[in-house]
Formats: structure tokens, C-alpha cells, sequence
């Protein structure tokens, strides 16, 4: 496909001028750059997720023969092993899906809310306000968010998930104020703002219509890479036994089930870690392509860029 | 008479910077009858673009209109305006466009989004209609299928057709005034005479003013009514286009008619006005030319000349019309000396 590209696109720009790129072509316009395998693979692990209870082949928290059914490695039966409470992991692992994938992603858009709100509305309004905002942020960002987390969560005896979903989101937006609030400043003295508002545009029709379009790739490609930071992080939480209770799944906690004797019980931990690693590098994969994409210079006519 | 379209009096702009105050527009006074084109002409840095934007009350600080200044447009006095009042005469009265047609369109609007986005701004056309205007306004300007170069970004389209898509901006509204801050500069010269061109028949057309900034004589000479010579952040001559040609008075004036070329004369280096525009934050006293003016005595060094009037049109801020024999040669000799000088 991407071989092919160029030569579609030189067909293309000899064709009369009123001839855009084909419809067809649509997810090669918007992933042109090797994103395309990290959305296969995102959309592959979202599905699967929302599949879980129709492709598991058990009942993620049913203990059927906690004697005889335990510690079993992987078999055409249980194709990930079972856990030591006799669990299928697989199953556990596609339901565990399901909490890790939309945790990441609820709190990541708080985070990317609050983040660009925060840090557009500092850039924009700019003197005081801005001072004391970023100053804010800078006490904020000097506290480790794995600790500001634990002390967090800790102020629940059991967390409930939608609470852990708003720490999660509430602790992640303090870089990306910053990286929002610089792009606005130097965005807001581009000359086409200045147009905007030589022709009679209200401040915020300015930042919404002309500045923050031009921060989107910014956050964009900050919440892809969030996602996978707080899909590690939820790992990191449910390790620790503050994330998701047992016995629900999530795939921190489904590592922590086998983690006292990974040398025995190795896939236990390791499909559940495998899906991290995956998930996460492809966030990354598809944040870096969405950035290439985002960029109208390279959103020419048929492609030809 | 009747009040004339925009009339400027006593304009002093001042920066409070911490080099000093910078007065870069010290008592600037001009008037704009409705549909005529008046130049204001001048080196960078004599406050010609500063005084454009503080007709639209564009200046930022450490920038200050400062009080005792005067911008009546349309009968209302626009200084004291607030701010939502001065929003519905931007781009629906009073509309500007740029130098630079690159920098002066959003990179990820559409260039017909950034022309409907005007007309919603002022409107309550819907979007589709906003859209409509929008296609409209950009085929008035020469853009050949509007309709389709309308869904195109800005870095699509060459420097002459983005200038183009700012002219649509800023007159999709059709406002009684057009402030155009050198809009040829940064375009091909074949390209500029076609801008030039264009602004010509849309101002027929609309009839709407127009302040063109420019540093151009000859874009001057071919578009403008009236012109007002700027330096040092003052007026410091004012004449209908022929009188400014055929009989400059202030030596600055003269300076810059004989710095451009000309292909008619022989001259084999191009006459320039020697030094630089001292800066806005240490204006000579005096007048603030004599530094750079070859006729200068004594008188210029300590008495600040007044906009003398020398008819009822012209006027001119030096000491000359009151004592014409310094001035020691006529136009062309001028330019010789000058020129053997370098």
C-alpha cells in the first residue's frame, strides 16, 4: 500500500483539477506513516475487550477446581495457563481488558481536559493569572505522580473504579499544561491571530477557532503517550494492590497473581505484561503518526507530500 | 464641508519600554473621505504601520494611545469606544490586511472557513450561508474556481492568491474603510501589479476608502488620491498625489522621489537619503529630519517646525516655507550631489 501511494497520486495530480484523493483513500490520508499497524493492533486489543464476554472461553472469576485446576501452564484447554486460584488467565486477560483499556482512555480525556483548558486559558489570558497558574502546576509537577497517586488512593478503604479512573485523570494533566500553555503563547502572536482579530473576532472565537486548532496535534500526540502511561501506571497500582480490587480483572492485577512465583508460574504475568507492552508502544506508534497526519503541510492534494 | 469618513487628530502613540518612552506616532493628524485612497508613505520605523493599528485599536502594550488623541470614523469617536462596540467595527466597518499573506492565514483553516469565519463573527448568517459569502467574495477577487480553491489550506496557494484570500477577509463584509499595511511587499512585481489592480476595481465596485501604508511611490502614484508623508512618527507633508510628485516640499519628501528609479534618467547608482530613522525613543530636537537633511541651518536644530500650510491642500512641516531661500538648489541638481557624495 504504501509503495503503491506515489504512483496513485501522480495519476492523480495529471487528472483534472476538481479530482481529489478517492474516498477510498481515506485511511491512507489520515495514516500515512506507519500508524496504521498501531491502529490495527489498538482496534484488534478494543475489540477484543468489547468482545470479552462472548470470546472467553470461561468465566474470568469462576475458581472451578482451585486444587486441581491450578497453576496449569498453557494448554489447547487454557491456551494462557490458569492462575493459582485455578482462573483461566486468557479469559481473565480479555476481561482484564476491558478495565485497562477504558480506565487509560476516561482518564486520559480528563487529563487532556483539564490539561489544555488549564493551559490555553494561562497562555491566553496571559500576566498575573498566568504567573499564578504556572505556578500552581510547578508545585504540582515537583510532587511524584506515583506517590501523589498512592496518597490518593489511600485515602479509600476499596477504591471504587470511577474513583480511580478521576485520580488518574486529575494527576496526569500538569505537563501538558505547560506544553498547551507555550504553544498558545507563541501561537496567539502569529500574525493570522492578530488578523483575526483585526477583523472583529471576540477572544475566545480567536482561541477557539484560531489558536487551539493549531495546539491540537500538541495534545493529540501527548494523549497517546498518556494512555500508555496510564495504563502502566493502573498496572503499577493494581501491583501494589491499590488499583482495581480483586477479584475483578485489570492486567496490573492479573500480573500480581502470578508475580510471587514468576519463575514457576511465568504466564500468569506474562500475557497480561505482553498486552501492556503492546498497547503501549502502539499508543506511542499511533501518537507519532497521528502528528505527521495532523500537520496540514502534509495534507496536500492526493497525497503527493 | 461635510465630517469626512475617518479623520485623525492629535494620534500620539507612545511605548513604555525600558529603554525609555518611544513616541512612535507623535501627533499624527489626517483626514479619509469616504472612497478615497490616501498613502501613507514612509521609512520603517516612521510609524506609519503603528499608526494603522491604533485605528483599530490594535495596540498592545507596553503600546499606548495616549490620552488627548483623536479617531473619529463614521461620526463616532473610536478611542472611547469599549472594547465590544470597537469588535463590531473591526472587519465589518474598518477591515486590514497585512504585509505578510503567509503568516497572515491559519495554517489549519480552510481558506474559505477563514473567509466565512469573518462573516459569522459579524452575522448571523448560518454556516452555509457564511460559506456561500465566503465563495463569493473569493471569486470577486480573481480566484479562478472559488468553489473548489475555497476547500484548499493556505500553503496551497501562491503568495498572489493568498494576498487575494486576506482582500477577500477583509472585504467580504464590505467595509466603508480598507486599511491595506503594504500589501504588495512581500509578493513578485508582476504579482503586485495584479494586487494593485485588484484593489482598484474592488474598490470601485464597493466603494469603499482606503489607507494604503506603503513605502512604494510608485504603487503611490498610481492608486492614491491624497498622500501623507510620515517621519520621525509625525506628519511631515501633506498634498493631493499630482502636487506631491510634480512639487514636493519637505526635503524628505524629495528624498524618497529621488530614490526611486526611474528608467527615464541615466543616473548609474540609485540616490538614497543618507543615515537611518534615528530611534522612536531619542527624536532629535528640533526638527527630527535635520540630521539627514541637506538644506539644515541653524534654526532647525533648536525650533520644531510646525505643519506649515502652503495652500489649502499642501502642507508641510519645515522650516523652508518660511524661509525658502536655504533651500539651495532645485529637485534635480539635488539628486547629483547626492549622488557624487556617495
Amino acid at each position: 500500500m504504501t509503495v503503491s501511494a506515489p504512483v496513485v497520486s501522480a495519476g492523480a495530480a495529471t487528472a483534472p483539477s476538481a479530482e481529489r484523493a478517492p474516498r477510498r483513500a481515506w485511511l491512507r490520508r489520515v495514516l500515512p506513516y506507519g500508524g496504521r499497524w498501531a491502529a490495527i493492533i489498538l482496534a484488534v486489543l478494543v475489540l477484543a475487550a468489547l468482545l470479552a464476554p462472548w470470546i472467553s472461553p470461561y468465566d474470568p472469576n469462576a475458581q472451578p477446581d482451585i486444587v486441581a485446576l491450578k497453576n496449569l501452564p498453557p494448554s489447547l484447554a487454557h491456551p494462557f495457563g490458569t492462575d493459582p486460584f485455578s482462573r483461566d488467565v486468557l479469559s481473565r486477560v480479555l476481561f482484564g481488558a476491558r478495565i485497562s483499556l477504558s480506565v487509560a482512555a476516561l482518564a486520559t480525556a480528563i487529563a487532556m481536559t483539564l490539561g489544555t483548558a488549564y493551559g490555553a486559558i494561562a497562555g491566553y489570558v496571559g500576566g498575573v493569572l498566568d504567573t499564578v497558574l504556572m505556578r500552581v502546576v510547578d508545585a504540582l509537577l515537583a510532587i511524584p505522580r506515583v506517590l501523589l497517586l498512592i496518597a490518593l488512593v489511600a485515602l479509600w478503604h476499596t477504591l471504587p473504579l470511577w474513583m480511580l479512573i478521576v485520580v488518574l485523570g486529575t494527576t496526569g494533566w500538569f505537563g501538558l499544561s505547560r506544553l498547551v500553555r507555550a504553544q498558545v503563547l507563541a501561537i496567539r502572536e502569529r500574525d493570522y491571530v492578530r488578523a483575526a482579530e483585526a477583523l472583529g473576532a471576540p477572544g475566545w472565537r480567536v482561541l477557539v477557532r484560531h489558536v487551539l486548532p493549531n495546539v491540537l496535534p500538541t495534545v493529540i500526540v501527548a494523549a497517546t503517550l498518556g494512555i500508555g502511561q496510564v495504563i502502566l501506571l493502573e498496572a503499577g497500582l493494581s501491583y501494589l494492590g491499590l488499583g482495581v480490587q480483586p477479584p475483578t480483572a485489570s492486567w496490573g492485577n492479573i500480573i500480581q497473581d502470578g508475580a510471587d512465583q514468576v519463575a514457576t508460574l511465568w504466564w500468569v504475568s506474562l500475557f497480561p505484561g505482553l498486552l501492556i507492552v503492546t498497547t503501549a508502544i502502539a499508543c506511542t506508534a499511533l501518537g507519532d503518526a497521528l502528528e505527521a497526519a495532523l500537520d496540514p503541510h502534509r495534507r496536500t492534494r492526493g497525497g503527493a507530500a | 464641508m461635510t465630517e469626512p469618513l475617518l479623520s485623525v487628530r492629535d494620534l500620539r502613540v507612545y511605548f513604555h519600554t525600558g529603554a525609555g518612552l518611544a513616541r512612535a506616532v507623535d501627533g499624527v493628524a489626517f483626514d479619509v473621505g469616504a472612497g478615497e485612497t490616501v498613502a501613507v508613505v514612509g521609512e520603517s520605523g516612521s510609524g506609519k504601520s503603528v499608526t494603522a493599528l491604533s485605528i483599530l485599536r490594535l495596540i498592545r502594550p507596553p503600546g499606548v494611545i495616549e490620552p488627548g488623541s483623536s479617531i473619529r470614523f463614521d461620526g463616532r469617536e473610536l478611542l472611547t469606544l469599549d472594547e465590544d462596540a470597537m469588535r463590531t467595527v473591526r472587519g465589518n466597518r474598518i477591515a486590514m490586511i497585512f504585509q505578510e499573506p503567509m503568516s497572515a492565514l491559519n495554517p489549519v483553516l480552510t481558506v474559505g472557513e477563514q473567509v466565512a469565519e469573518v462573516v459569522r463573527v459579524h452575522t448571523n448568517a448560518s454556516r452555509k450561508e457564511a460559506w456561500e459569502r465566503a465563495v463569493e467574495m473569493l471569486s470577486l477577487t480573481g480566484i479562478p474556481a472559488a468553489a473548489d480553491r475555497a476547500k484548499e489550506y493556505p500553503h496551497q496557494l501562491s503568495g498572489g492568491m493568498r494576498q487575494r484570500v486576506m482582500i477577500a477577509m477583509a472585504l467580504v463584509l464590505r467595509p466603508a474603510l480598507l486599511i491595506a499595511d503594504e500589501p504588495t511587499t512581500a509578493l513578485d512585481v508582476t504579482i503586485q501589479a495584479q494586487i494593485v489592480e485588484l484593489l482598484q476595481r474592488l474598490q470601485e465596485q464597493f466603494g469603499m476608502a482606503i489607507v494604503l501604508i506603503t513605502h512604494d511611490l510608485g504603487v503611490v502614484a498610481e492608486v492614491a488620491d491624497r498622500v501623507v508623508v510620515m517621519y520621525g512618527g509625525e506628519v511631515v507633508e501633506q498634498a493631493p498625489v499630482g502636487t506631491l510628485f510634480a512639487n514636493a516640499h519637505h526635503p524628505y519628501t524629495e528624498g524618497l522621489l529621488n530614490a526611486m528609479p526611474r528608467l527615464s534618467e541615466s543616473h548609474e547608482r540609485l540616490l538614497t537619503i543618507p543615515g537611518v530613522v534615528p530611534p522612536a525613543t531619542a527624536w532629535p530636537s528640533g526638527c527630527r529630519f535635520r540630521d539627514r537633511c541637506r538644506y539644515a541651518w541653524d534654526r532647525c536644530a533648536v525650533d520644531h517646525p510646525p505643519l506649515y500650510v502652503l495652500n489649502e491642500q499642501h502642507a508641510s512641516r519645515c522650516h523652508l516655507a518660511e524661509e525658502p531661500e536655504h533651500r539651495l538648489e532645485p529637485h534635480e541638481p539635488l539628486a547629483a550631489r547626492v549622488g557624487e557624495g556617495a
